[in-house]
C-alpha cells in the first residue's frame, strides 16, 4: 500500500514537472499566435510581406544582441552593457572601414566587442562580482569609448564603407541581409547550444553551478565564455545598425539592453538561470517587434506603445508560471 | 510547581517516516534538561515542534499548565519560548542593538535609549560588546551572546540551545556553561542539545536520551554514567541489508594521506587507502569528515600536509583536477551538490565525463543513448525515460544517478558522503551492492555516514573523526557504536582540544 501511494506521489509530481515545462514553453508560442492574429485582423498591412521584412529588418540588431543575452541569462548572469557595446561596434566600424578592406575591418569590430564582454566576464567569473554591477560599469564604460573614438559625432561610412552599406540595405532570398544575418545567428546558437557540449554546460551551470564544479568542469571558463559571446554578437549588432543607415554612431543602442532583456524572458528564459531556449528567444524577439509594429499600424501615440510594452511584458511571465502561481493559490 | 513544559506523546511523521513517534518530554523552572542522541534520532524535530516551527500529527502540548498549540514561531516567542539555533539567525548587517530588539523595535527609535537597554542586557551576561557594533563583525562566540540577550529581552521562559558550544573555543563554551548555570539560577527553564557527554555531565540537571524518534529514557547524570548513557544511545539491532560482501583483493597503495591540515580548523588526518577497500569515515556531524572528503576532491583548499595518488604526489586545486586524476565524489547534498535537479537523467549521468559522448564538442546522441541506457541497467535505475529530468525520480534513484557519473568516468578512488540519506530501504540495499561492486572491481571507496550499523555492515575498517582531528581507526573486531562515539566524543573531555574548527576559519 505504501508503495503505491508513493508511487502515486512521483506520478503527480512528474506531471507537475511537465505540467509547468508545457507552460514555460509553449506560453511565447500562444503569445505569438494570438498577437499574430490580432494584428492581422486589425490591420490588412500586417501580413504584408514588406511589412514582415521591416519587422524583421527592424529587429536585426535586438535579435542578435538577444542571442548573446539568452546565453548569459542561461548561467543565471545579466549582461546590461550589450546596447553601449553595439555604440562601440557601430563607430568603430565606420572608422576602420576607412583604412582597412571589409574582411579585415568587420573581424577586428567582433573582437572589440569580445574583449569588451571578455573583461565583464573574467570580473564576473574570476572575481565572482555580481554581473549586473559589473555590466552596468561596461555599459557606462563602453558607451563613453564610443563617444571618445566619434568625437561624439555620427560618422559617415562613405565610398569606403560602400559594401557595407549596399550589404545592408539589399535582399537576399527575399529578406533584407541584417535579417538574414540574424536568423543565421539564431540558427548557430539553436546548434551550439542543442548539440554542443558548450551549450549543454551553460544551462547546467545556470541550473546548478555546485554540481557541475563537482562533476570536474571549469566553471568560470564557461561563465567568461558567454560575456564574450555576447559583447562580440553586440558588435555585431553594432555593424548591422551602420549597414542599414550608413552611419556609426555613439548614440546607437541607448536603452536596447532593456528591450534584449525583455526579449529574452517573454522567450520564457528564467533569470534565475538554467532554463531558456533559442527558438522562444527568437519568438520573443518577434513579438516585442509586432507589438510596436501594429500598435504603429494602428496608430497609437509612442508614449502609450511603452505602458501597452509593460502590461505585456507582465501577461508573457504571468502565462509562463501559470503552473507554479496557481498551485500556490 | 507546575512543569513549564508538558510535551506527550508527540508524533510527527514526514512523508511517511515517524520522525519522532510517543515522545514525552518535560521541562520544570529552573532545570537544565539535556537531550541526546544521534544525528537523526529525533532532538531537532522535537525542537521545532516546541518553536512552533512545525505542528505535530498527535499529542498535546502543555505549557504552565494550559493545554494549548502553538500556531508558529510567534506563537511559541509570545509564550516565552525561545530557540537558539546552531545557525545563528542574526541579521549580520544591523547592529547588535538592532538585533536585540528585532521585532519589538518602535516605529521611531530611540537610539540612545535603546543601546543603553542592549548594554544592560549584555551586562547581565558578563559580556562586553558595543551594542553599536555590526553583528556580522563579532566572533560566533559574541553571537552567540547576542542571541541570548535578544532572548532575554522578550520576558523568556523557556531557552533551547541546539548544540551551542560546537562552534564554540573551550574558553568561550566555560563562559556560555556560566551563563546557562545563572539563567537557571533565575528560574528559566533550559533545553540542551549536545553532543558533548562531558559538558552534559557539568550543567545537566536531567537528561534524555532521544533514539529513532522515541524517547528511549529520562536519568539522572548522579545515578547514569557516561557509558551506560551511551548505551542507550546505541544499540539498535544490524539488519541484514548491507548486501553481499563481494571477494574483493586488496591491491596497491590508491591514496596516501600525510598530515592534512585544512583551513577550517581540520588536522593531524593521516591514512592510506587500497584498490579493493571499503573505509568508512566516521564521527559526528561536524568532526571534519565532509571536509577532509572535499578536500580529497580538491573542492576546498589544503593548508599543509601530502598526499599521495597512485603512487604520484597529488594536490589537486580544484574537483577539474581531481576527476583528471580519477577521483569521484558524491556529495552529502544531493539536490544541492550532486545532481542537477532539471536536467534529464542523461545529461546528469555524462557529466562528469564527456569525452566518450562527444567529437570535437558535438554530442553523438546515439552513443550517448546506448552508453547511459547501460548505466541505467548496471546500476538498476528506475525511471520513465532518461530524457526525464532527475527530478521526476525518487531519492534512492537520484543518488544511483550520482553513482552513475562515477561509474560512467571510471574513477579509481570514490568518495561517497551519506550515500544513503533520505533513500527508502530497499534502494539502500542496492547501493550497498554497489559499492562492493566497485570495491570488486578493484576500486578503492571511502564512506562517509552517520549510521554507525552502515559503516560497520559495509567498512572493511572505520577511520573515527571528532572535533576536525582523526582520532583512531576501528577494526571489524571492535565494531560497536559505543567504541566509534567514545573515540569521537570522549576527546572533548580532555578540554585541551585546541582551536576548533570554525574559530580558525574566522581568520580565512
Amino acid at each position: 500500500m505504501t508503495e503505491t501511494s508513493a508511487n502515486m506521489a512521483e506520478g503527480t509530481q512528474k506531471q507537475r514537472v511537465q505540467f509547468a515545462k508545457l507552460f514555460r514553453t509553449f506560453g511565447t508560442v500562444v503569445i505569438f499566435v494570438l498577437l499574430v492574429i490580432m494584428a492581422s485582423s486589425q490591420s490588412d498591412a500586417f501580413l504584408s510581406e514588406r511589412n514582415i521584412t521591416n519587422v524583421l529588418r527592424q529587429m536585426s540588431g535586438i535579435g542578435v544582441m538577444s542571442v548573446g543575452m539568452l546565453f548569459v541569462i542561461l548561467t543565471a548572469g545579466i549582461d546590461l552593457s550589450v546596447g553601449s557595446i553595439a555604440a562601440v561596434g557601430s563607430v568603430a566600424s565606420a572608422i576602420l572601414l576607412k583604412d582597412y578592406p571589409l574582411p579585415v575591418a568587420l573581424p577586428m569590430v567582433i573582437g572589440i566587442g569580445a574583449v569588451c564582454g571578455g573583461v565583464s566576464g573574467a570580473l564576473v567569473a574570476f572575481f565572482r562580482l555580481p554581473s549586473f554591477v559589473i555590466t552596468l560599469a561596461m555599459m557606462t564604460a563602453a558607451r563613453g569609448i564610443a563617444l571618445i573614438m566619434s568625437n561624439g559625432q555620427p560618422i559617415m561610412v562613405g565610398n569606403a564603407g560602400q559594401a557595407l552599406q549596399n550589404f545592408g540595405t539589399s535582399y537576399t532570398f527575399g529578406l533584407p541581409n541584417p535579417a538574414l544575418v540574424m536568423i543565421v545567428i539564431f540558427l548557430l546558437a539553436l546548434v551550439a547550444l542543442n548539440l554542443t557540449r558548450f551549450g549543454r554546460l551553460v544551462k547546467a551551470i545556470g541550473s546548478n553551478e555546485e554540481a557541475v564544479r563537482l562533476s570536474g568542469i571549469s566553471v568560470p571558463f564557461h561563465i567568461l565564455s558567454v560575456y564574450v559571446i555576447s559583447g562580440a554578437l553586440a558588435a555585431l549588432a553594432g555593424i548591422l545598425i551602420t549597414a542599414r543607415s550608413g552611419v556609426g554612431s555613439p548614440s546607437v543602442g541607448v536603452g536596447n539592453e532593456l528591450s534584449v532583456i525583455a526579449a529574452v524572458v517573454i522567450g520564457g528564459a528564467s533569470l534565475m538561470g538554467g532554463v531558456g531556449g533559442v527558438i522562444n528567444t527568437f519568438l520573443g524577439v518577434m513579438i516585442l517587434g509586432i507589438i510596436g509594429n501594429i500598435m504603429n499600424l494602428a496608430g497609437v501615440p509612442g508614449y502609450h506603445q511603452q505602458v501597452y510594452l509593460g502590461v505585456i511584458i507582465v501577461i508573457a511571465v504571468l502565462i509562463q508560471n501559470a503552473s507554479q502561481i496557481l498551485r500556490r493559490h | 510547581m507546575a512543569p513549564l513544559i508538558e510535551l506527550e506523546t508527540i508524533s510527527k511523521a514526514f512523508a511517511g517516516i515517524h520522525a519522532l513517534s510517543g515522545v514525552n518530554f518535560t521541562l520544570n523552572p529552573g532545570e537544565v534538561h539535556a537531550l541526546v542522541g544521534e544525528n537523526g534520532a529525533g532532538k531537532s524535530t522535537l525542537m521545532r515542534v516546541l518553536g512552533g516551527e512545525i505542528q505535530p500529527d498527535e499529542g498535546t502540548i502543555t505549557i504552565a499548565g494550559e493545554r494549548t498549540s502553538l500556531s508558529g514561531p510567534t506563537d511559541a516567542l509570545r509564550r516565552g519560548i525561545s530557540i537558539i539555533h546552531q545557525e545563528m539567525a542574526l541579521a549580520r548587517d544591523l547592529s547588535v542593538a538592532e538585533n536585540i530588539f528585532l521585532g519589538a523595535l518602535p516605529a521611531r527609535i530611540g537610539w540612545r535609549q535603546l543601546n543603553s537597554r542592549a548594554r544592560t542586557l549584555i551586562d547581565r551576561l558578563g559580556f562586553r560588546i558595543s551594542p553599536r557594533a555590526l553583528v556580522g563583525d563579532l566572533s560566533v562566540a559574541h553571537q552567540q551572546v547576542v542571541e541570548i540577550a535578544k532572548a532575554l529581552s522578550r520576558d523568556v521562559k523557556v531557552i533551547v540551545f541546539d548544540e551551542p558550544t560546537a562552534v564554540l573555543s573551550t574558553g568561550d563554551a566555560s563562559r556560555l556553561l556560566q551563563i546557562i548555570r545563572d539563567l537557571r539560577a533565575s528560574g528559566v527553564g533550559i533545553v540542551y542539545i549536545s553532543h558533548r557527554l562531558q559538558e552534559i555531565y557539568e550543567i545537566a540537571d536531567r537528561i534524555s536520551v532521544m533514539k529513532d524518534g522515541r524517547n528511549a529514557g529520562t536519568v539522572d547524570p548522579g545515578s547514569t554514567k557516561m557509558d551506560g548513557l551511551i548505551r542507550m544511545m546505541v544499540g539498535r539491532p544490524i539488519s541484514q541489508l548491507f548486501g553481499e560482501k563481494q571477494a574483493a583483493t586488496i591491491g596497491e597503495t590508491i591514496l596516501k594521506v600525510e598530515n592534512l591540515r585544512l583551513p577550517n580548523g581540520v588536522r593531524n588526518v593521516s591514512f592510506e587507502i587500497r584498490r579493493g577497500e571499503i573505509v568508512g569515515l566516521g564521527g559526528l556531524v561536524g568532526s571534519g569528515r565532509t571536509e577532509v572528503a572535499r578536500a580529497i576532491f580538491g573542492a576546498d583548499p589544503i593548508s599543509s600536509g601530502q598526499m599521495q595518488l597512485n603512487g604520484r604526489p597529488y594536490m589537486p586545486r580544484s574537483p577539474r583536477r581531481a576527476v583528471r586524476r580519477s577521483v569521484g565524489l558524491v556529495p552529502e547534498d544531493r539536490k544541492g551538490q550532486g545532481v542537477i535537479l532539471d536536467l534529464p537523467i542523461r545529461m546528469n549521468a555524462t557529466m562528469a565525463n564527456m569525452a566518450p559522448v562527444t567529437t570535437a564538442g558535438f554530442f553523438r546522441h546515439r552513443r550517448e543513448h546506448k552508453i547511459v541506457k547501460g548505466l541505467i541497467d548496471t546500476l538498476r535505475i528506475k525511471l520513465g525515460s532518461m530524457n526525464d529530468p532527475v527530478s521526476s525520480l525518487s531519492g534512492g534513484n537520484q543518488q544511483k544517478v550520482v553513482l552513475a557519473k562515477w561509474f560512467h568516468a571510471d574513477s579509481d578512488l570514490i568518495i561517497l558522503d551519506e550515500p544513503t540519506r533520505g533513500v527508502d530501504v530497499g534502494a539502500k540495499t542496492e547501493i550497498y551492492s554497489l559499492i562492493h561492486r566497485l570495491a570488486a572491481e578493484g576500486k578503492a571507496v571511502i564512506v562517509i555516514s552517520s549510521e554507525h550499523a552502515e559503516l560497520f555492515g559495509l567498512c572493511d575498517r572505520v577511520l573515527v573523526m571528532g572535533e576536525g582531528e582523526l582520532r583512531g581507526t576501528l577494526l571489524p573486531e571492535d565494531y560497536q557504536e559505543e567504541k566509534l562515539l567514545t573515540l569521537s566524543m570522549m576527546g572533548s573531555a580532555t578540554g585541551n582540544a585546541g582551536p576548533r574548527p570554525t574559530e580558525q576559519s574566522h581568520g580565512a
